[in-house]
C-alpha cells in the first residue's frame, strides 16, 4: 500500500503533468505523471456523466464519447455488499446506458436499452442504484449504438468484505482498448460493404511461392485450392485492425508510454481489463512470468504462466514479482499482430521498456475449419465436454470436396453419419452425456450462414490462436480451477446448444443463423434450474460470448472447482459448454462481445422466468426427443412444432 | 414475348411486398413482446420503442454503397475511348436495390456510343448469389428498355460472377456474362484478370449484332489500393466480335479484334 510519502510525491508530480496525464484520471495516469499505484479508496455515490469530450490518442486530437471526459472513464471502486448510487447524466443528443459488465445486479439495473430498460434519454439523468454479493474486477460500458468503440468504458473494483485472499503491495488497473480516428458507424458500414476492408494481412502471390519453396508446388497449390474452394481466407482473424485502430493501455499507445513503478520483490497486482471493441488480446510481460489469481473478477487457484490470450469483456488478475531493478515491458497484442500496446515496469517513473518485435501472423488451420480431429482425446477433459462431439463432419453450403481433404487425419466412420438416422444416434449420444435432454434448435440456413458445424471439437486445452508454439507457458481454459469450491454441484437438469453462426462475405452474424433483429423468442431459463449451455462455433473466428446477470460454471474438467466467468471464447470449430444456476429473475442479454459482431446480430436474449411460471421437469417430460435439431437431419419429416422453444410456449399459456 | 415482361414484372414486386412484409415484422413484435419483465419497472410503451429500437439496430439496418469498378481510357492504335462501370445499391443484408450503369465514349468522335442503366431488385438467395431482377434502359445507341433477370455473387475459388438474360421492348434476348478474380502481389497491389461475354439469341441488324456468341473481352488489371476505396489501374484489354457480329462490324469497316491499353480508377465508398 501506499505510504505518506509515496502519497506526497504523488501529489506533487501532478502539479507538473505531461500533456496526456492532465486529460486522465488518476488511476490511468503513468508513474511519470504520479500513479504510483492506486489508492483503496471506496466510495457510495457516483456522478457519472456521459458526454463528447476532445481527447489525445497515439499524439494526435480526436473526439471520444465517454464518461465525465476522460478515455478511459474513472474508475468505481466501492465495497462488496454497499448499497452504492450511480446518478448517469446524458449530456449526448442520443440516448445512452451504463451496463456494469460482470456485475450481479436486479436486471432492471443491468443498462441494456430495449432488453432490461429503456435506455437513459438525451439531456436526462438515470439512477442505478444496487448492492451487490461480490468482489473483484470489473468494468463497465455503454450498451447503446456504438458508444464502446468510441470511449465509453471504464473499470471497476469491487473490495472484498472479509480479508482478500489475494496479498499485494501495490495494484494498478489496466485498461486495454481499440481506439480508432474513423466513426464507429463508419467502421461498421465499412464491413458490410467490404468486410476484408481493414485486412492487410491475407496471403500474396509471394507468400505463396514461399509455401512453394518450403512444402513443394503440389501441397502449397492444393492447401490455397481448399480455401478458396470455399471463399474463406486463412487469415481471417480480426476483423478490424491496426490498419485502423491504436491500442491503448490506460489510453496510452506505445509511444505514450503508460509506466508503472515497482520496488524490487514487491508482489504488484495487475487488474487487467479487455475493454476493447473488437480485439482479443495477447497479455505477456517478456522475462517476467505472471501469477493468475483472478479470472472475469473471481478468484482462482494461482496459476503461473509466461502469456494468456485475453477475450474482449474479460478480466484477468495476475502478480508479478519483478527479481530485478530494470524495465519490463507488458505487451498487449493484438491476437492477428496487426499491432500492440506496450507499457512499461520499472523502478523508477519514466522508464521505457524495450518494445518487442510484432510476431509472424498467424495463418488459420483446417482445425479451425473444423475439418482436423486428431486433436479429439483429450485426456483431462470432462467426458461430457466430450462426447456428442464425434457426430458428422463439418458441412459448408455446397460441400466439401473431401478428396482434398488429409484422410488420414479423419474419422471415416464419423464422416458417414450423416446418412444414417440421426434421430437414434443423437439420442443415444445424449443418455451418454449424463442423461439430460438436449434443446437445439436447427440452424436456420440461407443467405446469413456459410457453414455448419456438426463435429465440433473441444479446444479448451489450447492455448489460442497463434500461442501453439511460442516456447513458454500459455494459459489454457482448462488449467483454470475456481479458488472456492462452486456453490451449486447439481448436474444441469437439461441442456441447449447454441452455434455461433455466420457470413463473413456479407459480414452477417448470429445464433443458430438467427440475427437478433429476427429473434422472437428468448432463450428461457426457469429460475432455481440448473442448465447447461453448449456453444458451437461455426465461424473461422473466435468469439468472447458474455451471459449478462449470472456467472456461468466453465465445464472444464474441473470438477467442483471449475472456474466461475461471465465470458469465454469459444474458439473456431469449437463446441464450449457451461452450466448456470438461474437464480437471477429477469430478461438478459446475451451476445459475442466483439461490437460489431453484437451488432450485425450475434445476439439473443436469456429470460429467466420466476417459478411459478413453469415448473421445468414438465417441460423435460413432453419434450420430443428424437426431434433433435441436428442440420444433416431431413427437417422436412420433423414436427418442428415439438421442438424446444415453441414448446415453452404451449407450457406458458 | 410480353407474357415474360409481365411474369418478370410480377416477380419484382413479390420481392417487393415480401420486403415489406419483413420490415412491418417489428411492430408486430412489440405487440407480441419476446420479452417483457421490464415492463414492471418502467413504462411499457417506452420499453416496447426501445426493444424494437435495439432488434433493429441488431441486424436490421440498411447500408448503401457506391462501387465505380472501372473508370478509365482505353486506348489503341486507333481509337481512344473512354469507359465506366459502376454500381450502387441500397438496402439490408437480404433485400437492396440496385443500379448499375456501363457505357463507351469516343474521345475520336466526341460523342457517347453506348449508355445503359439498370434498375434492379436484388435478393440474396443463398450465402454467395444474389438474384437480380428488373429494368435496363438503353440511351446510346439507341433508346431500347428491356427487363432484366440475373443473378451476381461469389463462385468457389473467390470468383466475382455477374450475369444476365435481357429481354428488349423488341423482343430481343440477349444475354451477358462476366467473371473476375483477385490476385494479391501485396496487400496492397492487386492484379484483376476479367473476362466478359456476350451473347444473342438472334440476329439484330441495325445494332449489328448476329446470333450467338456476340463478344469477348478479356483483360487485367494492375491496380494499387492507396486506400481500400481508392485504387488507380493500369491494364490491358482484347476485345474480340464473334460470329455473325464480327462479319457486321467488319462489313461496316471496323476491325473485329482489338487490343487496347487501359489507364483508370476504382473507387468506392
Amino acid at each position: 500500500m501506499l505510504n505518506r510519502r509515496q502519497f506526497m510525491y504523488g501529489s506533487a508530480a501532478s502539479g507538473l503533468l505531461s500533456g496526456l496525464g492532465a486529460l486522465l484520471p488518476a488511476w490511468a495516469r503513468s508513474a511519470s505523471d504520479g500513479n504510483h499505484g492506486l489508492h483503496p479508496h471506496t466510495a457510495t455515490e457516483f456522478d457519472l456523466t456521459v458526454g463528447k469530450f476532445p481527447v489525445r490518442i497515439d499524439g494526435k486530437p480526436g473526439e471520444a464519447t465517454g464518461v465525465n471526459g476522460t478515455l478511459p472513464a474513472p474508475l468505481i471502486r466501492f465495497r462488496e455488499g454497499d448499497e452504492i448510487t450511480l446518478n448517469v447524466k446524458n449530456t449526448l443528443d442520443v440516448d445512452t446506458s451504463i451496463h456494469w459488465h460482470g456485475l450481479l445486479v436486479p436486471f432492471q439495473m443491468d443498462g441494456v436499452p430495449g432488453v432490461t430498460f429503456p435506455g437513459i434519454r438525451a439531456g436526462e439523468t438515470f439512477t442505478y442504484k444496487y448492492a451487490v454479493p461480490q468482489s473483484g474486477t470489473y468494468w463497465y460500458h455503454s450498451h447503446s449504438g456504438l458508444q464502446e468503440q468510441e470511449g465509453h468504458y471504464g473499470p471497476i473494483i469491487i473490495d472484498p468484505k472479509e480479508a482478500d485472499p489475494v496479498a499485494y503491495d501495490r495494484e494498478y488497473v489496466l485498461v486495454l482498448s481499440d481506439w480508432s480516428f474513423e466513426r464507429a458507424e463508419r467502421i461498421f458500414a465499412k464491413l458490410k460493404k467490404s468486410s476484408d476492408t481493414y485486412n492487410f494481412q491475407q496471403r500474396t502471390l509471394p507468400d505463396f511461392l514461399a509455401d512453394t519453396r518450403a512444402n513443394g508446388f503440389g501441397a502449397a497449390w492444393s492447401d490455397r485450392a481448399m480455401w478458396s474452394a470455399m471463399r474463406m481466407s486463412p487469415r481471417d482473424i480480426a476483423d478490424v485492425t491496426g490498419s485502423t485502430y491504436h491500442f491503448l493501455i490506460n489510453g496510452h499507445s506505445t509511444k505514450d508510454n503508460w509506466n508503472g513503478i515497482f520496488q524490487k520483490g514487491e508482489r504488484v497486482r495487475l487488474r487487467i481489463i479487455n475493454a476493447s471493441a473488437m480485439t482479443i488480446f495477447n497479455v505477456r510481460l517478456p522475462d517476467l512470468p505472471m501469477t493468475i489469481v483472478a479470472a472475469d473478477g473471481l478468484n482462482v487457484q494461482p496459476l503461473e504462466v509466461d502469456e494468456f490470450q485475453m477475450g474482449v469483456a474479460e478480466t484477468y488478475d495476475v502478480i508479478i514479482s519483478p527479481p530485478e531493478d530494470r524495465a519490463y515491458a507488458f505487451v498487449a497484442e493484438s491476437i492477428d499482430r496487426s499491432g500492440q500496446a506496450v507499457a512499461t515496469f520499472g523502478p523508477k517513473a519514466g522508464m521505457r521498456a524495450e518494445t518487442p518485435a510484432l510476431r509472424p501472423v498467424p495463418t488459420l488451420s483446417m482445425k479451425d475449419m473444423g475439418m482436423d480431429h486428431s486433436a479429439m482425446g483429450h485426456g483431462n477433459m470432462d467426458d461430457d465436454a466430450m462426447s456428442e462431439d464425434a457426430m458428422a463432419g463439418t458441412m459448408t453450403e455446397e460441400g466439401m470436396n473431401h478428396s482434398k481433404m488429409d484422410h488420414s487425419k479423419m474419422d471415416h466412420s464419423a464422416h458417414d453419419m450423416p446418412e444414417h438416422d440421426m434421430g437414434g444416434m443423437a439420442h443415444e449420444d445424449m443418455v451418454k452425456s449424463g442423461g439430460w435432454p438436449v434443446e437445439s434448435n436447427p440452424v436456420k440456413r440461407g443467405p446469413g450462414v456459410t457453414k455448419v458445424n456438426m463435429m465440433p471439437i473441444s479446444r479448451l486445452d489450447e492455448p489460442g490462436l497463434g500461442l501453439e508454439n511460442v516456447g513458454h507457458r500459455v494459459m489454457r481454459y482448462s488449467q483454470l480451477r475456481s479458488l472456492d469450491p462452486n456453490p451449486d454441484l447439481r448436474a444441469p437438469g437439461r441442456e441447449i446448444e447454441i452455434h455461433l453462426t455466420s457470413n463473413m462475405e456479407r459480414y452477417m452474424w448470429s445464433f443458430d443463423g438467427v440475427k437478433f433483429s429476427e429473434v422472437t423468442e428468448p432463450i428461457v431459463f426457469h429460475e432455481g434450474e440448473r442448465v447447461r449451455v453448449s456453444l458451437i462455433n461455426s465461424t473461422m473466428m473466435p468469439h468472447p460470448i458474455h451471459l449478462h446477470g449470472m456467472f456461468f460454471d466453465l465445464v472444464n474438467g474441473g470438477g467442483d472447482h471449475c472456474p466461475r466467468k461471465h465470458t469465454v471464447i469459444v474458439k473456431p470449430a469449437e463446441k464450449v459448454s457451461f452450466d448456470v444456476s438461474a437464480d437471477h429473475v429477469g430478461d438478459w442479454a446475451f451476445h459475442c462481445h466483439l461490437l460489431y459482431h453484437m451488432h450485425a446480430g450475434m445476439m439473443q436474449v436469456v429470460s429467466v422466468l420466476p417459478s411459478d411460471d413453469t415448473p421445468p421437469m414438465q417441460e423435460h417430460e413432453s419434450m420430443d426427443n428424437s426431434a433433435m435439431g441436428h442440420d444433416t437431419m431431413d427437417h422436412s419429416k420433423m414436427d418442428h412444432s415439438k421442438m424446444g422453444h415453441d414448446m415453452k410456449m404451449e407450457d406458458d399459456q | 414475348m410480353k407474357p415474360v415482361l409481365i411474369s418478370l414484372w410480377a416477380m419484382i414486386l413479390g420481392m417487393s411486398s415480401a420486403y415489406a412484409q419483413d420490415h412491418s415484422g417489428h411492430e408486430d413484435n412489440s405487440e407480441n413482446a419476446p420479452w417483457s419483465q421490464a415492463d414492471a419497472y418502467f413504462d411499457p410503451a417506452e420499453m416496447a420503442a426501445s426493444r424494437s429500437h435495439v432488434l433493429h439496430h441488431n441486424g436490421d439496418q440498411a447500408f448503401g454503397m457506391v462501387m465505380l469498378n472501372r473508370a478509365e481510357v482505353q486506348m489503341s492504335d486507333d481509337e481512344e475511348i473512354g469507359v465506366w462501370d459502376g454500381s450502387a445499391w441500397y438496402g439490408g443484408d437480404t433485400d437492396r436495390l440496385y443500379l448499375k450503369t456501363e457505357g463507351e465514349y469516343s474521345f475520336d468522335e466526341g460523342d457517347l456510343e453506348e449508355a445503359e442503366v439498370q434498375l434492379l431488385w436484388s435478393r440474396a438467395v443463398s450465402p454467395y448469389f444474389d438474384l437480380q431482377a428488373g429494368v435496363r434502359y438503353d440511351f446510346e445507341p439507341e433508346g431500347r428498355a428491356h427487363a432484366v433477370l440475373g443473378f451476381q455473387g461469389l463462385a468457389p475459388y473467390w470468383f466475382e460472377v455477374d450475369g444476365a438474360l435481357y429481354l428488349s421492348d423488341e423482343g430481343d434476348l440477349t444475354a451477358d456474362l462476366e467473371a473476375e478474380y483477385e490476385l494479391l502481389l501485396t496487400q496492397r497491389l492487386i492484379l484483376q484478370p476479367r473476362l466478359e461475354l456476350a451473347m444473342s439469341a438472334q440476329d439484330i441488324p441495325e445494332l449489328e449484332t448476329g446470333a450467338g456468341f456476340t463478344s469477348v473481352q478479356a483483360g487485367l488489371r494492375l491496380r494499387y489500393e492507396i486506400k481500400r476505396e481508392f485504387a488507380p489501374y493500369v491494364g490491358w484489354e482484347y476485345h474480340s466480335a464473334l460470329g455473325d457480329t464480327a462479319d457486321y462490324v467488319e462489313a461496316a469497316g471496323g476491325e473485329k479484334d482489338q487490343a487496347y491499353w487501359v489507364l483508370g480508377i476504382r473507387t468506392w465508398f
